[in-house]
């Protein structure tokens, strides 16, 4: 029975994470089909961000929630005006051009700090589940995604913003007719994308570490949740991380974690031939 | 000078540029200047690989490195168990061909399109590593080679003359392999595009919907030249397993994707001599610039290949940004543009506008 409620703790985890590694992801692709392949630096910028802060004295719940999100969305901002702009509707140029941008980023960064792994403990300490013990950060990175989540939801759902984003998503034109200016809100949504990914760079760099190429880790797993979740942003961003996260962490259960990962990948290959559209192609249609 | 006579002549000088190269750098060079071309040369026929499937065939793949590796790790693998390099040779190709029809038909009978198909080849890319990468235990072996994970497989056994095992090919045995596949690689892949069946290849690129409506099958044939260069791109793996003795997973890693895909880009999509001279003068850049060494390297090469990612990302992003067709389509419309300067500034105001 305990084993089952850890079992259950580890699986939330691994959805959780997922959800939160994705969730700037795919408001970047979701509303402008842009392809960011410099995603998993962004996350990596975020962790060494907080971890900076922090050595620098400041709290580590304030470098991780505040700090990180507003460097990295200043990043983001900067990268969208000189490069980004330059290429929307060229898809597949915008991806060559991240890609670019992320061997740059992490040439960068192994520059400044080295080709060494940097830690911060994970703070909150570990709880008791009958005869286990687990870490509660654990339990803090679920509850950050939930809310992280929410509010996106409501942004979206109940403010002029979220109103605007969405009206751009659906019809740039239209928008730009009814005296919406798109490409200031494509800056800020790739802004904040941009922040959310480096909120959960941060939120992730004790579990982690941080290390200039940790981008490749996370970048491959956040684009299949996003391309199997399909063209809803938030339940899509849900549902794949719930089935790939799921998959993941019950091969890493049974087996070994790099099977685990290999499940996930493998499983993601098989939902797109099945689902070419991604999960909100066929189910939860009018989901956001 | 018409069009037809510029092809031959450019054919005729690949040629012979390519066998003075072969013919005279073994006399006229020191034995490390042999090696660091041997490398270029079997990068070069990886650069062709992609241009084929990429520049004429329009599939972008970002896993080209996958079937480079998969080459190298076969040939490694089945040389160890056989000591006869005929087999394991065929095999190189063979296996990672095998490899691409496989993932080709999941991708293209999927009609997956342009950008999922990137990111799915991107995804096998890292699979493929995360599983080598943790196969260091010795419980992991095929036969009697043990795979070795992180730490990669070393001394591999050279190549021999086929089916004679005490005959291997010596370094300058290897330049001239290299160099002389690479030339049968470009007249083959020329000869290829000339026919009908690169034609097509070029027609779905150009126009997937209009192809398949003229009666051909787009899926069939981007699986073939998918195939096609998945063998290309695996041959040139057993070459580079030949060359140093040694495969790693670096080989499957990004940056050796990345730096595929940089060649192309820089040399330009749509040309084969763009790949070609875009591989082996950003290969030689990076040497000069003390930055990189191909993937497969021990723990002295992988801390300076740290800053090879910076360099290859500015290229990348520049040439994206700057110069998007590539350095040989750019130059041959700027001659173009001064042979025809004359001539067109007379005729701009008589000739008729095109209908879109």
């Amino acid at each position: 029975m305990d084993l089952v409620a850890l079992l259950a703790i580890q699986v939330l985890y691994a959805i959780a994470s997922l959800a939160l590694i994705s969730v700037g992801l795919a408001i970047i692709f979701g509303m402008m089909r842009v392809i960011n392949l410099a995603h998993g630096e962004f996350l990596m910028l975020g962790g060494y961000a907080a971890i900076v802060a922090t050595s620098h004295g400041i709290s580590i719940w304030l470098s991780m929630l505040v700090v990180a999100p507003i460097v990295v969305g200043i990043i983001g901002v900067v990268v969208e005006r000189t490069i980004i702009r330059f290429l929307y509707g060229r898809m597949i140029d915008t991806m060559l051009a991240t890609w670019g941008l992320s061997l740059l980023l992490v040439g960068l960064t192994t520059a400044i700090f080295g080709n060494t792994t940097v830690g911060i403990s994970a703070p909150l300490g570990s709880i008791q589940i009958g005869a286990y013990r687990t870490s509660a950060y654990t339990l803090f990175v679920i509850a950050v995604a939930v809310v992280t989540l929410g509010a996106i939801f409501a942004v979206m759902r109940w403010t002029r913003l979220g109103l605007i984003a969405r009206g751009t998503m659906q019809n740039a034109n239209m928008a730009a007719a009814l005296g919406v200016n798109p490409p200031r809100v494509y800056a800020v949504t790739f802004g904040v994308g941009a922040a959310l990914s480096g909120l959960a760079g941060a939120v992730l760099a004790p579990v982690s570490g941080v290390f200039p190429t940790i981008g490749v880790a996370y970048v491959a797993k956040s684009f299949i949740t996003v391309i199997g979740g399909g063209a809803a942003i938030l339940s899509g961003t849900v549902s794949a991380s719930a089935l790939f996260g799921a998959i993941n962490q019950i091969a890493t259960f049974v087996t070994t974690p790099v099977f685990g990962e290999v499940a996930l990948l493998a499983a993601a290959i098989v939902l797109i031939r099945l689902l070419p559209q991604g999960i909100t192609g066929r189910f939860f249609r009018r989901g956001l | 000078m018409s069009a037809r006579h510029l092809n031959l002549l450019g054919l005729a000088l690949v040629g012979i540029i390519g066998l003075a190269v072969m013919w005279l750098t073994p006399r006229f060079a020191e034995l490390d200047t042999v090696l660091d071309l041997t490398v270029y040369m079997i990068m070069a026929i990886l650069a062709l690989s992609l241009a084929l499937i990429w520049g004429y065939g329009g599939i972008l793949c970002f896993g080209q490195s996958a079937f480079f590796g998969l080459g190298a790790y076969t040939y490694a693998i089945a040389m160890f168990n056989m000591g006869e390099s005929t087999v394991p040779l065929l095999l190189a190709i063979v296996l990672p061909a095998a490899f691409a029809a496989l993932l080709g038909y999941f991708m293209f009978y999927g009609r997956i399109s342009d950008v999922y198909l990137g990111v799915i080849t991107l995804t096998v890319t890292l699979i493929l590593f995360n599983s080598v990468n943790s196969t260091a235990g010795p419980e992991f072996h095929i036969g009697a080679a043990r795979l070795g994970g992180f730490n990669g497989i070393p001394g591999i056994p050279p190549l021999n003359w086929p089916f004679n095992k005490t005959a291997p090919i010596d370094l300058e045995g290897m330049f001239y392999l290299s160099t002389g596949a690479l030339l049968l690689t470009y007249f083959g892949l020329r000869l290829l595009l000339a026919s009908q069946f690169g034609r097509i290849i070029v027609g779905i690129r150009e126009n997937e919907r209009r192809a398949e409506l003229l009666g051909y099958d787009p899926r069939a044939y981007k699986l073939a030249t998918f195939t096609i260069g998945g063998a290309l791109a695996g041959f040139a793996g057993c070459l580079f397993a030949n060359w140093g003795n040694f495969v790693s997973p670096t080989i499957f890693g990004l940056a050796q994707s990345a730096q595929i895909i940089i060649w192309v880009i820089v040399g330009g999509r749509g040309t084969l001599i763009g790949p070609v001279i875009g591989c082996i003068g950003i290969q030689w850049l990076s040497a000069a610039l003390g930055a990189n060494q191909p993937s497969g390297s021990s723990d002295f090469w992988s801390k300076i290949f740290a800053n090879a990612p910076l360099i290859l990302g500015v290229i990348l992003i520049a040439f994206v940004l700057l110069v998007p067709k590539g350095l040989v389509p750019t130059l041959g419309d700027l001659g173009q543009m001064l042979l025809n300067g004359r001539r067109e500034r007379k005729q701009r105001g008589l000739a008729p506008q095109q209908a879109e």
